[in-house]
């Protein structure tokens, strides 16, 4: 058991000291490809795909990187070729505005929707108060049930 | 209590509309952002002995088509007969850009399927590619006098595209 924990420590001190050595560059890049959406293989990020235009797109991350160009710019950059598609969180304006707002209004559809509903309920038992034919019933009802 | 009975209904035929519109969208041709702006520039060599560069402003003053080609690529095959069809008719200068490609393949290419282009240009390491927003080969783009990017074809062109899509806008270009 001790042999197992030592292990387990040594194989999780190994992962950080990868994670620690790989240059800040590196980070930059993965994370920033990871964003990009890749246009051959439409479910892969830039990150994940092997296909070549990836590996350019990778390729041309990088040497922007290198030459000092913001993480803006570098997403500027691919959305001037490739438009919003690349990117895995569309910006929001006036075209994308139903996608950010879509969910929004239909919760609040629904919200209202379930509003009216307890109204309109509570207004039928409201409206409906029992006459008195059918008091008189449920009071004979209670009185026999005393008797028995 | 009847028009309630119809919102399933109405609930139904509004997702199968959409459902339906979807349908007939092709999810991986993405609208390039390119269309209606100014084509982006490049100065290549020209695919041919001379080795001469050819220039974005070369070509100022004329509506041409850009055909993204590549001697690796299996639909540009399907799509060469048309264009070279279409390059006999002398509508407008082809020129082709010949992407992530070997000189001597393309060459080899040209010399078995025939030439279309009035000239090839080489972008070996894809970056005009890149900078054209290319995803897939064969694209081709319409340009405009003014270098403006008027029309991408994402894909082969076929007889159909050519007629439909190319040769109205070629013509109301040319007659601007």
């Amino acid at each position: 058991m001790h042999k197992l924990i030592v292990m387990l420590c040594l194989m999780l001190a190994t992962n950080c000291y990868a994670v620690q050595t790989g240059s800040d560059l590196d980070a930059r890049v993965a994370h920033l490809t990871e964003q990009l959406r890749c246009l051959v293989c439409q479910n892969q990020s830039i990150a994940e795909s092997q296909a070549d235009l990836a590996m350019d797109l990778k390729r041309e991350v990088r040497e922007m990187l290198e030459a000092g160009k913001s993480d803006a710019e570098v997403r500027d950059f691919m959305v001037e070729r490739y438009g919003d598609f690349v990117l895995y969180d569309p910006p929001m304006k006036t075209s994308t505005l139903l996608l950010w707002l879509g969910p929004l209004v239909l919760f609040l559809a629904a919200i209202g929707a379930f509003i009216w509903r307890l109204r309109q309920r509570s207004r039928e038992q409201d409206a409906a108060p029992p006459d008195e034919a059918e008091l008189a019933k449920a009071r004979a009802l209670l009185t026999n049930k005393d008797e028995q | 209590m009847k028009a309630k009975a119809l919102i399933p209904l109405l609930i139904f035929i509004g997702l199968t509309v959409f459902l339906a519109i979807g349908l007939t969208l092709n999810p991986r041709e993405i609208p390039s952002p390119l269309i209606d702006k100014p084509a982006p520039a490049f100065n290549l060599r020209q695919l041919n002995a001379s080795g001469q560069a050819l220039k974005l402003a070369d070509m100022q003053g004329k509506v041409w088509l850009l055909n993204v080609w590549a001697s690796w690529c299996v639909a540009c095959r399907d799509e060469h007969p048309v264009l070279v069809e279409f390059s006999k008719r002398g509508v407008l200068p082809i020129i082709g850009l010949n992407y992530k490609d070997r000189d001597a393949d393309a060459l080899d290419w040209l010399q078995k399927f025939g030439n279309p282009y009035t000239t090839s240009i080489v972008d070996a390491d894809g970056r005009v590619g890149i900078d054209y927003g290319v995803y897939g080969v064969p694209e081709t783009f319409l340009i405009d006098g003014k270098g403006r990017i008027r029309y991408k074809q994402i894909g082969p062109i076929t007889p159909e595209v050519l007629e439909r899509e190319l040769l109205p806008r070629i013509k109301e270009l040319q007659g601007a």
